[in-house]
């Protein structure tokens, strides 16, 4: 709960600079543009987390939504497929990847960097070859207006994707802080080897982290492909796998695994957005836009680390 | 021996005392160049604190320790090197990553180029390869030692404490992974280093091997000098009589007989380490069987490969006249079988979780519905079989990490109780317990059988094995030796087969 504390602090005095030095950060159309984001990013952030509770990570988020969000264009513009079987359609290949993923991080053994980056490569080569090298997109959306809307509407002023993130954060705080699955999943990142030995099948909870986070990276994939409309392979979602791994940090996910929040995650994720943001209205130079994330990221690293330290002292 | 000679080494009235144990008491050893002298003891009888004298690593609360005459003190590995003292490890501390080169000039590399500090690769290759030709070894300085057998590694090691010009040569439990043609060979470069003027302190529970190149044999017991024995007075039984004494205590309670035999039977089991050694064994319901045998004896293997942890590569399995197929840790615990490995911060508990935590892991399901958790019953089970095994703890929601080793035992005892067994299987339940919490895990093992379960105990007390064992099974190197019975047992029946005598 401290480190939630932590961030939630910092998250309150940046929007408060913000907001000081630049009133603009209020109007609703910036509020709610930041909200959208966070919605978006949010759902990568929490399937990254439960990957890095088990101690692994996934760099391939950024590749699978360039991949599935040219598939998904392609599959409603040009092959005549029915929006919603679409998406169904996209998170269902989410799911086997990430599938593919977890069979070969915990029955193949291979470290889960290495699966990860090779699918990173992968994905993006697949997408641009499919694509043609071609930006993909919807035109007008004809027809297509009520998945639209999921990316680009509001619910009662809310953008839609923020709403989503909501109701999925409420499922996966269950599933992370309440269910058995959640309390096997910390003791295998924990101690991988004591889970064993108590009887959890911990293969199985490593790969299922995996399927978690691709299927979050699919609905993802489908509020990116509609949010942007226009799907440029070589680089829609470039380095997106790094925003929710950061994400996941500053929310107190411990890369070695057997630590981590849904609230940490969401706050990281809310953190990084209002920053871009920051960059943006204080008239920060966008091309510092990358320092200033990284500045933060390990400010707060640090900070934790120091209060940590001093709280074994006393 | 010779006794005009000055010894290399000379040990006088050693003592040392760790909190709440003497580990040495008034020891003394002494070696000479071109001797071979063996030290021998059960686990625990202090050659290993003796040793870690020698190397710095302890000092000694008193005594005396001179180097070919002269009194010295050992304050750490470094100052030992500089006395012409090397160590082999059992564990091996090569580093596999490397050539063999680097690892014999690992740390003092000779360098040339000035700032530039580069490794004069020439020379360390021409100076191992000479190492390597005067142990008759016949690998490259530049073959990567990872590749390299065990027996290998060790050559590399010996060949490492050559180089750096040692005098007294310290071999602690050197063929231990070693086949028998692999030993042989290590046998003839001890000789060989003998006849090259090294003293060699040679620690083996094969007392084979001990007979064949000792010069002299000291044995320790109970951190104290238990005897000594030249060349000629040497035989197995002397020996074993040395390592045990002879007031052999019988004062353990005798149970009633089994209530059912051969509940729990173990057939042809195989284990990755000794794959070409079947082991069978059996355990009625309500008995405690104790597993005694040295380190490395192929006990854990056995216990894990019956818990599914590192599957058996073959054997049959039965409980209860059902065949149990078993290849993980869960269908183990679904058939009624448990664990309690002997590295419980690693393998039992996770240390940094609370007490709760800890005693439901294994049984959380029960304290579930629909999959949540329900902390109310989860935190009611957890406090109750808390305060039921007596565990030492500001509360449950207490850190385990924060615990003593007994209490430490304890919750994983207590994680494990919460479920009905039928076999549970003990490794070391004891070690770097306290007496009184010892006696506590031993008045549980025996509720346990007398509850019904099949019990077995690996323990490598003889004292522990001898008060809590219904019968002893004694393995060797993978095999097992026999089974005693209560009116068999004694320390020196179990030391016997423990060292690689069959009951005959």
């Amino acid at each position: 709960m401290k480190k939630e504390l932590g961030i939630f602090i910092l998250l309150v005095v940046l929007c408060a600079i913000t907001a000081i030095m630049n009133p603009r950060f209020l109007a609703p159309e910036n509020l709610q543009n930041t909200a959208r984001l966070i919605g978006a990013y949010g759902l990568l952030g929490l399937g990254l987390g439960a990957v890095i509770i088990t101690g692994g990570i996934d760099l391939s988020v950024g590749s699978v939504l360039a991949l599935l969000g040219v598939l998904l264009s392609m599959a409603v513009r040009e092959w005549g497929a029915p929006g919603f079987a679409a998406v169904l359609l996209i998170i269902a290949a989410a799911s086997a990847l990430g599938w593919l993923h977890g069979f070969l991080v915990a029955r193949v053994r291979i470290q889960p960097f290495i699966v990860t980056l090779c699918g990173l490569l992968f994905y993006r080569g697949l997408a641009r070859f499919i694509a043609n090298d071609e930006t993909k997109g919807f035109g007008d959306a004809t027809g297509l207006e009520t998945l639209q809307s999921l990316a680009i509407g509001n619910l009662l002023g809310v953008p839609t994707p923020f709403v989503l993130l909501m109701a999925i954060s409420a499922l996966m705080w269950v599933l992370i802080h309440r269910s058995v699955y959640g309390r096997y999943l910390f003791a295998v990142g924990n101690n991988e080897d004591a889970a064993r030995y108590s009887g959890i099948n911990s293969k199985r909870m490593i790969a299922s982290a995996y399927i978690v986070c691709a299927a979050l990276a699919g609905v993802a994939a489908v509020i990116f492909a509609f949010y942007t409309n226009s799907v440029s392979p070589s680089s829609h979602g470039n380095f997106f796998e790094l925003y929710g791994i950061a994400a996941a940090v500053l929310g107190g996910c411990s890369l070695r695994g057997g630590e981590g929040s849904v609230i940490g995650i969401l706050l990281g994720t809310a953190l990084l957005q209002v920053l871009q943001n920051l960059v943006n209205l204080l008239g920060i130079p966008s091309s510092l836009n990358f320092a200033v994330m990284g500045a933060v990221i390990l400010i707060g690293v640090l900070a934790d680390q120091l209060l940590k330290r001093k709280k074994l002292k006393a | 021996m010779n006794h005009a000679k000055t010894p290399l080494l000379e040990m006088r009235g050693i003592s040392k005392r760790f909190p709440g144990v003497v580990a040495l008491n008034n020891v003394s050893l002494e070696a000479c160049p071109s001797e071979i002298v063996a030290l021998v003891g059960e686990n625990g009888a202090g050659k290993s604190t003796l040793m870690k004298i020698l190397g710095g690593i302890h000092q000694p609360d008193a005594g005396e320790i001179r180097i070919n005459g002269e009194p010295v003190t050992i304050h750490s590995v470094n100052d030992s090197m500089r006395l012409g003292i090397g160590f082999i490890h059992q564990e091996l501390n090569v580093f596999p990553n490397l050539d063999v080169a680097a690892n014999v000039f690992l740390g003092r590399e000779p360098r040339f180029g000035g700032f530039l500090n580069l490794i004069d690769r020439r020379r360390i290759e021409a100076e191992t390869e000479k190492l390597l030709k005067r142990l008759g070894v016949d690998v490259s300085p530049r073959a990567q030692v990872g590749d390299l057998s065990i027996a290998h590694r060790q050559m590399v090691e010996i060949a490492k404490a050559l180089s750096l010009d040692t005098r007294l040569l310290i071999m602690d439990e050197p063929t231990s992974s070693l086949t028998l043609a692999e030993t042989n060979r290590l046998l003839e470069v001890v000789k060989d280093l003998r006849s090259h003027g090294v003293g060699v302190i040679y620690i083996s529970h094969r007392l084979g091997e001990v007979t064949e190149i000792a010069d002299r044999v000291v044995v320790l017991r109970d951190g104290a000098n238990a005897g000594k024995l030249e060349r000629e007075e040497m035989s197995h039984d002397r020996i074993v009589q040395l390592m045990v004494g002879r007031e052999l205590q019988q004062v353990h309670t005798p149970k009633t007989e089994s209530t059912r035999p051969r509940y729990f039977v173990v057939e042809n089991l195989r284990t990755r380490r000794y794959p070409d050694k079947p082991v069978s064994f059996n355990v009625g319901r309500g008995e405690v069987l104790g597993v005694a045998g040295l380190v490395g004896a192929g006990r854990t293997e056995v216990a894990q490969a019956l818990f599914g942890v590192e599957p058996a590569l073959g054997g049959r399995t039965m409980l209860d006249g059902e065949e149990l197929k078993i290849s993980s840790p869960q269908e183990a615990i679904g058939k009624g079988l448990c664990l309690i490995p002997e590295d419980r911060r690693n393998l039992g508990l996770i240390t940094s979780w609370t007490v709760r935590e800890n005693t439901t892991l294994a049984t959380l399901t029960s304290y579930a519905r629909g999959g949540l958790v329900d902390f109310a019953a989860e935190s009611k089970a957890a406090v109750e079989m808390s305060s039921k095994l007596r565990v030492k703890t500001p509360s449950v929601e207490a850190l385990v990490s924060q615990l003593s080793g007994g209490n430490q035992q304890k919750v994983v005892l207590a994680k494990w109780l919460l479920r009905k067994l039928k076999v549970i299987i003990f490794d070391e339940p004891t070690r770097g317990i306290d007496v009184g919490a010892k006696s506590e895990i031993y008045e549980l093992i025996n509720q346990l059988a007398a509850d019904g379960a099949a019990v077995i105990v690996i323990s490598s007390e003889l004292e522990e094995i001898l008060r809590i064992s219904d019968r002893i099974a004694v393995m060797h190197e993978g095999n097992l030796t026999g089974v005693l019975n209560r009116a068999e047992a004694s320390e020196e029946s179990i030391m016997r087969l423990a060292v690689g005598h069959s009951k005959s």
